[in-house]
């Protein structure tokens, strides 16, 4: 087992003695055994946290995780960082809460700041049908236990004094959610893999998973590009590509795969100290640690896995965002960039076991998946490990689209519908 | 940004048109007659292929008619447009396309 540096102050003084040329690898450079008790297909953030809370949590220390390409390429690495539970429905709060909660320990519990800012998180309303949403949603969500206030455009003007209240589509109120925030979407990804390395688990980069080994409707194990790997369980963490695995298996899933752009202006001095989003006209907007501008725009249309997108949806992200902040008017945006998104019909995930036993997907995460990814692998490890559904995550079996148990959230994962 | 050439209209950008999802999918014949699964899988279930997509768009700001497109979803790359009712072209977009995937969707035929 791996025993790395445990991170403190005084590690860090220790270290500067020695102008820190001797810290350990923070996780080994495992090589693939030929059998495992579980293989997690996906190295980003949903399924490092769910390899190792099933290390941590569930006593299965015989895991691997398989990541095509390097920890946390993916959408981990692409998304706008932010972490809100303000949902509407009871299945819906009660998991992004889940995940909240754990958030709020996860820095201590990994050792690895993963630089959790709960800096208060906004979504506007910009016409009656949003302050309705958002007066039913923010009571829904109070009901829940969740915390949620709602705010006049006089307190939105003093959160965010220089936003534009009287724009073509004006502010009329904001929910706001003061325990939402950002977290540092690559230390999420690392912290967990030197935290899961540290209890066992081997996390192999570069290995591609072709094809799934079924033997009499059960998963044996996984082909990939370095050779056969046995597996008594599957987990299948692989957000955009959740189809093509299912493909390998021989099933169909409810999904979608889009892109989603995101783009960040060079950084500027600290000037927005919480996180805005406006589902109508369709910005989103936090300013890093490192003071760039991180800005959300909305999915492509068209189904796609070129990491790509269209410039129209960044032109009409950025319409929106001058709309409201004429200030960064004069701003030059530094980079662009898109992940695949898996959508499905009703903006919730899918938590599941598949026809094929002892072979389970957790993807559908869509546009959101960020916010979820402690809560995600935490239900999920518990799903692997047990073969049946933790209480939290059996709503979203992806049997809802059979009984037409939907769990809508359309409005607010703030997407117009 | 897509250029798209609508089968009436001929080529324009993709802000002119509307996307609605895979096509050729065929509403069971006798809804009363299959059971909850094949019915959310007529719903729901989508090939969603990396490689070739037939998918249907519409002219919303133009002749509003419907047609059914033919796309690489690994490049965008558009090989071809049709109108409803006609067969989509065969075309090589090299090896791994999705319509080479399994069709196992009772509720799909192609």
């Amino acid at each position: 087992m791996n025993k790395p540096n445990r991170y403190s102050v005084f590690s860090l003084a220790r270290h500067a003695l020695n102008y820190h040329q001797d810290w350990a690898r923070a996780w080994r450079n495992a090589q693939p055994k030929r059998e495992y008790e579980a293989v997690i297909v996906g190295g980003g953030g949903h399924g490092l946290a769910t390899a190792y809370y099933l290390a941590r949590e569930c006593g299965v220390r015989d895991v691997a995780v398989l990541e095509k390409g390097w920890l946390g390429g993916g959408n981990t690495g692409r998304n706008t960082t932010i972490v809100r539970s303000n949902y509407l429905w009871d299945e819906s709060a009660a998991l992004y809460d889940h995940a909240v909660k754990l958030w709020e320990g996860l820095s201590a519990e990994l050792n690895y700041n993963v630089m959790f800012s709960q800096r208060g998180l906004l979504h506007l309303a910009h016409n009656v049908h949003d302050m309705q949403e958002i007066g039913r949603r923010g009571c829904a969500i109070y009901a829940n236990g969740i915390d949620s206030e709602l705010l006049t455009p006089a307190q939105v003007k003093t959160m965010v004094p220089f936003i534009n209240l009287d724009g073509r589509q004006p502010v009329l109120g904001a929910l706001l959610q003061r325990r939402g925030g950002t977290a540092r979407h690559d230390a999420v990804a690392w912290g967990y893999a030197r935290a899961a390395d540290a209890l066992g688990v081997d996390i192999i980069q570069n290995c591609e998973v072709t094809g799934f080994g079924i033997d009499a409707n059960r998963v044996t194990g996984v082909q990939t590009n370095r050779g056969f790997i046995g597996a008594r369980k599957v987990g299948c963490v692989v957000a955009g590509h959740c189809s093509v695995l299912a493909d390998m298996a021989g099933f169909r899933l409810p999904i979608e795969s889009t892109p989603l752009q995101a783009l960040v202006s060079e950084p500027l001095k600290p000037v927005l100290d919480c996180v805005v989003m406006s589902g109508t006209v369709h910005a989103y907007i936090s300013q890093s640690d490192k003071g760039e501008l991180v800005i959300g725009a909305g999915s492509d249309a068209y189904n796609s896995y070129s990491q790509r997108g269209g410039f129209d949806s960044i032109e009409h992200a950025l319409c929106a965002v001058l709309e409201l902040y004429p200030i960064f008017s004069r701003l030059k945006m530094l980079r662009q960039w898109a992940g695949i998104v898996d959508v499905t019909v009703d903006r919730s995930p899918l938590i599941t076991a598949t026809p094929v036993r002892n072979l389970f997907f957790n993807c559908g995460w869509g546009t959101g998946g960020f916010k979820a990814t402690p809560g995600s692998g935490h239900v999920f490890a518990h799903c692997i490990a047990r073969g049946e559904m933790h209480p939290l995550a059996a709503p979203f079996s992806i049997e809802r689209f059979n009984r037409g148990a939907l769990i809508d959230e359309g409005a607010a994962a703030a997407v117009a519908h | 940004m897509l250029l798209i050439k609508c089968p009436w209209c001929g080529t324009r950008d993709m802000s002119e048109f509307s996307y609605h999802g895979e096509a050729h999918l065929l509403r069971p014949p006798a809804p009363a007659e299959v059971d909850d699964a094949q019915w959310g899988a007529y719903l729901f279930a989508r090939k969603n292929p990396k490689g070739l997509h037939r998918e249907r768009w519409m002219h919303a700001h133009g002749c509003r008619r419907w047609f059914n497109v033919l796309r690489d979803t690994r490049d965008d790359r558009i090989y071809a447009t049709y109108r409803p009712g006609d067969s989509p072209p065969d075309v090589d977009a090299g090896d791994d396309n999705g319509e080479n995937n399994g069709d196992n969707n009772p509720g799909n035929p192609t």
